[in-house]
């Protein structure tokens, strides 16, 4: 249908009731941001997974290249030490 | 009629009169919300897109948990020993008094909004008024559907907004609903003869001024969606006092069936 052409995608986020933060769920089809939030109540909320709805048009959405993913993810691999693993915690600090 | 006892909220110390009013009143709420209901599951698989089908089937199941409550509550007030199924499919089309505009088909998408925004307008309004019903069972049901109700209108309206307000072809869809809709908003406000009683009771609102906040609404609406409000139309009359038209009997045909074909069938 011509009208899936003509309405932009959005990608949805969701903040369950426990959650800190906005997880993305999902996409969908809609004419404008007001529509895609009710859209997204409807297909992502409706067994109340959510309190927050965020929605975002796909296309302001820049993502790292796959293709280039070796050379940006790789390099991390071998560097434990960005970890902080390597300090001993003084017995007095309970909360670590 | 003797209304003596209407501060008293255990429907069982009302007298005989106002307990069958507030039956007729409970079944043609739900009756009401059963059929719309219905005709909004029929676009199930058939949505103009996989969001809004999912839309009308949520409103849908909205509709059908506030028509349980009430069926239910109306045979306890009836007190005949019939069922919530009883009542929902062993009545024949006369016996409905659901108002004219829910039995009307879905048409497209535009008929069905508009449907929608018509009804949503009254149904916010009256539950948001029947949360202060001093009828306890009543109050309580108002109340649950009252947020998913406010949920409609809001849906209702920014379609309305949006198909007005759209396209060419949008446009002359929503006009075209309206021209043969319209004329079925004003029994929404008619009050039968049981809705005055109970009105003088102090049970229910008094319509006009549903009205009245109602034509704030659609007119605002309206605007946005560059939409005319209609002008001196006759309003059809009927369906809350059972004369119908011809939709309904196929909506109970198909609504019905199971009931009919294998008498007390359940699953």
């Amino acid at each position: 249908m011509n009208m899936q052409k003509e309405w932009p995608l959005w990608e949805v986020f969701i903040r369950s009731k426990q959650g800190l933060d906005h997880k993305h769920v999902g996409s969908l089809h809609a004419a404008d941001a007001e529509m895609a939030i009710q859209n997204a109540r409807d297909v992502y909320t409706r067994r109340m997974e959510g309190v927050s709805i965020w929605v975002v048009e796909s296309k302001h959405i820049h993502a790292s290249n796959p293709d280039e993913a070796e050379a940006f993810f790789d390099p991390a691999n071998d560097k434990v030490y960005r970890h902080p693993t390597f300090y001993e915690v003084p017995a007095e600090i309970k909360n670590m | 009629m003797e209304l003596a006892h209407t501060t008293n909220t255990a429907a069982q110390s009302y007298s005989p009169e106002l307990r069958e009013l507030l039956f007729q009143y409970t079944l043609q709420l739900a009756d009401t919300s059963l059929i719309l209901g219905h005709r909004l599951s029929e676009w199930c698989g058939h949505g103009p897109i996989l969001e809004q089908d999912l839309a009308m089937a949520n409103i849908a199941l909205d509709l059908l948990g506030e028509t349980r409550s009430l069926y239910q509550y109306a045979a306890e007030l009836e007190g005949q020993g019939r069922t919530e199924d009883d009542l929902a499919f062993l009545r024949e089309a006369v016996e409905y008094r659901n108002p004219l505009l829910v039995e009307q088909p879905n048409g497209d998408f535009a008929d069905t909004i508009l449907r929608q925004f018509l009804f949503d307008g009254f149904h916010y309004l009256l539950l948001k008024q029947l949360q202060n019903c001093p009828d306890k069972r009543l109050a309580a049901i108002a109340t649950k559907s009252f947020k998913e109700a406010s949920y409609h209108l809001k849906w209702s309206s920014e379609w309305v907004i949006r198909l007005g307000d759209g396209t060419e072809e949008s446009k002359h869809r929503i006009e075209k609903a309206l021209d043969h809709l319209w004329r079925y908003s004003g029994e929404l406000f008619q009050m039968t003869p049981v809705e005055q009683e109970l009105h003088k009771a102090g049970f229910i609102p008094d319509y006009a001024q549903l009205k009245q906040q109602w034509d704030e609404h659609v007119a605002k609406v309206f605007a946005e969606a560059t939409l005319e409000v209609p002008k001196n139309v006759f309003m059809q009359l009927g369906g809350k006092t059972g004369l119908h038209t011809e939709h309904l009997g196929y909506l109970l045909a198909e609504l019905q069936y199971l009931q009919r074909a294998y008498p007390g069938l359940e699953w």
